[in-house]
């Protein structure tokens, strides 16, 4: 994720500047507070820094609560016919019904009612059995029928919880575990896209994304920083990811959230919200709310008109296939029993199982289950080496991890595969190698990936020394030139030893067999 | 002679030979020609009907029809979408829209080898009663140039020309003065069954979800159904034989598979059934002829030996205000769309799209549409959605109870007036507005609406002014058969005589033998369910 959005910073932050949009006043009090522009500054707002108020003797709380918009994977729209696609040409994917021809009636699509019922299930939601469609209306270009038809008055998923951790204390690696409980999810549809031409004063529609499907997922103001927010979209991703229910690329506008963010003291009411709309990364997310923009507040807001959809009759979800009518074809029905026979491992439980299967630490197994790919990343190089999982992980964690991010590169485009890391790996079992040579190896590897780690090594002559005549010669040497440190070690002061070590690998180039070293240097010294 | 052939006859004679879907096909066009001062016909497609009649022809030449239907002209109201013709709905807003696929009634016909003659006039988006505002003129009650209206009130047809009853006017007065077979309307509070009643057709609504509204321009989505009108019950039975059933590009129709209506039975026995008459259909305003035709039809029952019992629907007094709110509701949704966007009318006003909006809506709506949509959006406002629309829908399901109660109580169907009145002269209904005139047209029609029951609107006589009067029988939902049946009855009993056209004598030539009016062919071993 974090990968994928590099790219694209700076086009977003424009659009998120723009489209801002400042919400009714929540109460009498209106809150004032300076806020930076987001992406003009690269610190970051953190859970226990609460934002600052100039002047301000008292600390501002944030609350935070989200809308995220998933788009539905599914091959259809969520009333016609007419394909989901990204980037294919403009107004190529458009039904006589996304294009609200009079007289067109909305069809709903099964597979997006499935993908409701599975991902409420997944959040432990309450499945309404029975849900009803509304029309909201507005008057938009690219909103063609003049309404959207959603679920208001009673969607199909209530009451659920999302369990989300992110990495805190001060050190950046304490597993924090928290939940947001998760109002609603409701099924509506999405709308088209205006581009507008201000050289040619033009405004341009494209329907393609018209009447694709969305699940509305509504959460509680349950957190309070954007670091939090982030972490719990990113979950929810995941989660949505496993299902299958939604790509979750933000890039691709497939997962949009909104945040309303709203800032008070301890003890007073909350202040002014502000809605940020259309987040499109998680990095973009965590700032967005952090910074936020200085409060403007308008006027309210005309509040878009709701009524029943009177085309579409409830919508029924059936707890086993003997409930549902004997006229409707199976086929035609959403059964909530094999929605729920056919969930997936979900990342909480994915983690669980890293973290027993291979004895890691829990931190270990939310890195590796956070990262696209990282887990089967992870457990191929389990398979194919003698080293230990609890080894690898530090490999793949820490030294792997490290050089991706370092290179904004995702596990899919490492250079470095696991069969490569997993020969590396069985090199320094064996004793072939040190385990300092091989992080030099793998700086090889990655730089050269056309080689393998015995022929970096062959070619480098970085195979371990393990000729004890050398080896003693070398360590004699070194503890000839350095009389002080012996006396010290002599003295009592066994830390030194470390340091004669590190001189005698130095000599080596890092090959020699430490084990080895340790003996003959504890032997000269003693 | 033709004017005196109810469609099934056309369409024996068809079957015999005696005159072919081609010639047929002409002497309608013909027809429609010479009553052009009716207008009926927003749109007459007569290139394609000719080719559609030559394909009939030549298939039953081969012996090969594809039913009963085949080779037979029908005209269609004119908020249907129709492939590749013009469907405007009376709209300056449509007036050039040509919609790229077909409605599912249309489609269902043109499979079956009917003959679309056209589209026909209405209320503009079918909002109103009497098929005067439409952006194409009004429709001229066909009746207005009969001899009996002219003798009896000594009128002047050009000056005096009496209303064709709305929305679906043109659909009416099509099928009245012979232009087509058979035709559809729209029904959403009455539409076709007061033109029905005025122009003296049979107009029947079925069950709401019986019939699919895909295709269907809409008012009010939740009344909405396709109307049928046809010059006997029987042959409105056998249209909505070929119309009824499942759709799924209407999630609102049935699945269940609907009753066939190959044909209505005539010997059942009236004491089986139970015949309502509801007394809050009583009301000010009925006219004493209209009054008296009702009841010499419940008389007719009695004696007959149905079992007629005076019944009450207590909310129905309320039922006129609710629709008045749900529908202007819905208007202001559905009209949303016309944005000038996608299709239909565009106004020149380029300033900004908001700019572009006000124009194209004002230019393409007349001052009704407006006005519905205005008071709609009122009723949808946040703070007015529960005084106004969650109102009306609770007084909706009241309408309903009422209904159910007494169709629960055993009574089979109820008997009331369709409309008020004959037909009013066009000077004299223009003096009230819309508004006003559709709460007095629709009160007898639109609780059937509101309940989404099956009505059907039977011709019993002509006024004292040579004008027909209609009689409306109510059903429990999805009883179209058994309503109908009842309706065929008082059809045979009460011998309403259509208009008879007077034509040259080119168009004498069509010699076909007049069938018995009684068939002998249907089924007679069919009981009415109760």
């Amino acid at each position: 994720m974090a990968a994928s959005s590099a790219g694209i910073g700076t086009l977003l932050c424009k659009n998120i500047n723009k489209q801002i949009e400042i919400f009714y006043p929540t109460n009498r009090r209106y809150t004032w507070c300076v806020i930076r522009r987001i992406c003009t500054s690269i610190s970051r707002f953190r859970c226990q820094g609460q934002i600052k108020r100039k002047s301000a003797p008292k600390e501002l709380v944030g609350v935070v609560g989200l809308e995220v918009h998933a788009q539905i994977q599914s091959i259809t729209k969520l009333f016609s016919g007419s394909q989901v696609r990204f980037q294919a040409p403009p107004n190529s994917l458009v039904s006589f019904f996304d294009a609200s021809l009079p007289g067109t009636l909305p069809v709903l699509n099964r597979r997006c009612v499935e993908a409701a019922v599975m991902t409420g299930l997944a959040l432990d939601c309450v499945i309404n059995r029975k849900s009803l469609f509304d029309r909201k209306h507005y008057f938009y270009a690219d909103l063609p029928a003049g309404y959207q038809i959603t679920q208001q008055r009673r969607p199909i998923a209530v009451d659920g919880t999302l369990t989300y951790s992110h990495l805190g204390g001060t050190r950046r690696n304490t597993l924090i575990t928290k939940s947001v409980r998760i109002k609603q999810i409701q099924l509506e549809q999405d709308s088209g896209k205006s581009l507008h031409d201000d050289r040619r004063g033009q405004t341009l529609i494209d329907l393609n994304r018209a009447g694709v499907g969305l699940m509305e997922l509504v959460m509680e103001p349950d957190m309070s920083c954007g670091e939090e927010a982030a972490a719990a979209v990113r979950e929810l991703q995941l989660i949505l990811q496993a299902l299958g229910t939604c790509q979750g690329h933000m890039d691709e506008g497939q997962l949009r959230v909104d945040a309303n963010v709203s800032v008070h003291r301890p003890g007073d009411p909350w202040g002014v919200r502000t809605e940020v709309k259309n987040i499109n990364s998680g990095r973009n997310l965590a700032r967005a709310i952090g910074y936020t923009t200085k409060l403007h507040c308008s006027g309210p807001v005309r509040q878009p008109e709701f009524m029943p959809e009177p085309n579409l009759p409830p919508l029924i979800v059936y707890d086993r296939p003997s409930t549902a009518p004997p006229c409707v074809h199976p086929s035609q029905v959403v059964v909530l029993e094999e929605v729920r026979a056919g969930l997936p491992e979900l990342p909480r439980a994915r983690r669980t199982r890293l973290v027993e299967s291979y004895d890691i630490l829990p931190e270990h197994s939310f890195t590796l289950v956070n990262e696209d790919g990282l887990t089967d990343y992870f457990e191929a190089v389990v398979k194919e080496t003698k080293a230990g999982p609890r080894k690898v992980i530090g490999w793949v964690n820490q030294v792997l991890l490290g050089l991706l991010h370092h290179h904004s590169l995702s596990v899919s485009q490492s250079p470095v595969t696991p069969q490569m890391l997993a020969q590396l790996l069985n090199l320094q079992e064996n004793g072939q190698i040190s385990s300092s040579v091989a992080k030099q190896v793998f700086q090889e590897l990655w730089r050269a990936p056309g080689k393998t780690a015995q022929q970096i090594i062959q070619e480098q002559d970085l195979g371990i020394v393990s000729n004890t005549t050398e080896i003693h010669r070398i360590c004699q040497k070194v503890v000839d030139s350095h009389p002080d440190q012996v006396q010290a070690i002599r003295g009592g002061n066994k830390k030194v030893l470390n340091k004669l070590m590190g001189l005698v690998q130095k000599e080596t180039k890092g090959r020699a067999d430490p084990v080895l070293v340790r003996s003959i240097l504890e032997e000269k010294t003693s | 002679f033709i004017q005196r052939l109810l469609r099934i006859e056309v369409s024996l004679a068809l079957k015999e030979g005696r005159i072919s879907p081609t010639e047929l096909c002409r002497k309608c066009l013909n027809r429609i020609k010479k009553t052009h001062h009716l207008n009926a016909y927003i749109t007459v497609s007569e290139e394609l009907a000719l080719k559609q009649a030559h394909e009939a022809e030549s298939r039953l030449s081969k012996g090969v029809s594809k039913g009963p239907l085949d080779g037979i002209p029908f005209a269609v109201k004119d908020n249907f979408c129709t492939e590749n013709i013009k469907t405007t709905c009376a709209s300056n807003m449509l007036k050039d829209y040509t919609p790229p696929y077909n409605a599912t009634v249309v489609q269902k016909l043109l499979d079956q080898g009917a003959v679309l003659m056209g589209k026909t006039n209405l209320d503009e988006f079918a909002m109103g009663s009497g098929s005067t505002d439409s952006a194409f003129g009004p429709v001229r009650n066909p009746w207005s140039y009969e001899a009996a209206y002219r003798e009896k009130s000594g009128a002047d047809p050009d000056a005096d020309w009496v209303i064709a009853g709305g929305s679906s006017g043109g659909s009416a007065a099509a099928v009245a003065s012979l232009t087509s077979f058979f035709s559809l309307g729209s029904d959403t509070g009455g539409s076709t069954r007061n033109p029905g009643a005025l122009c003296g057709v049979v107009a029947l609504k079925p069950t709401y979800g019986l019939v699919s509204r895909h295709g269907l321009i809409p008012l009010v989505n939740s009344m909405d159904v396709p109307g049928i009108i046809t010059r006997s019950v029987h042959d409105a039975a056998t249209v909505l034989g070929v119309l009824q059933g499942h759709d799924v590009k209407d999630s609102t129709t049935v699945t269940d598979h609907p009753t066939p209506l190959t044909g209505l039975p005539d010997d059942f026995d009236p004491r089986n059934i139970r015949v309502g008459i509801p007394k809050e259909y009583h009301g000010p305003g009925l006219s004493q002829e209209t009054l008296a035709q009702w009841s010499r039809v419940a008389d007719m029952f009695e004696q007959a030996g149905f079992q007629v019992e005076q019944v009450s629907l207590p909310h129905t007094q309320h039922s006129i205000v609710c629709y008045h709110v749900l529908c202007h509701a819905e208007v202001a949704s559905n009209m949303a769309r016309f944005d000038g966007l996608e299709y239909g009318h565009r106004s020149d006003v380029s300033s900004s799209t908001e700019a572009m909006y006000a124009a194209t809506r004002h230019g393409g709506f007349n001052d009704v549409v407006r006005g519905r949509i205005l008071s709609g959006n009122y009723f949808l406002l946040k703070q007015n959605y529960e005084h106004y629309f969650v109102k009306a829908q609770q007084v909706r399901r009241l309408i309903n109870e009422d209904f159910r109660r007494v169709f629960g109580s055993g009574v089979d169907v109820l008997l009331t007036p369709t409309t008020l009145s004959d037909a009013m002269r066009h000077t004299d209904f223009v003096q009230e507005d819309n508004r006003t005139r559709s709460a007095q047209e629709d009160i007898f029609t639109q609780p059937a609406n509101m309940a989404g029951l099956p009505a059907v609107s039977v011709p019993t006589a002509l006024s004292s002014r040579g004008l027909p009067i209609g009689l409306q029988l109510i059903g429990p939902a999805f009883q179209d058969r058994s309503l109908l049946t009842v309706a065929q009855w008082i059809e045979q009993k009460v011998g309403f005589a259509p208009i008879r056209y007077h034509g040259d004598a080119g168009e004498g030539e069509i010699r076909v033998d007049v069938l018995p009016s009684t068939p002998t062919v249907w089924e007679k071993n069919y009981l009415i369910p109760c």
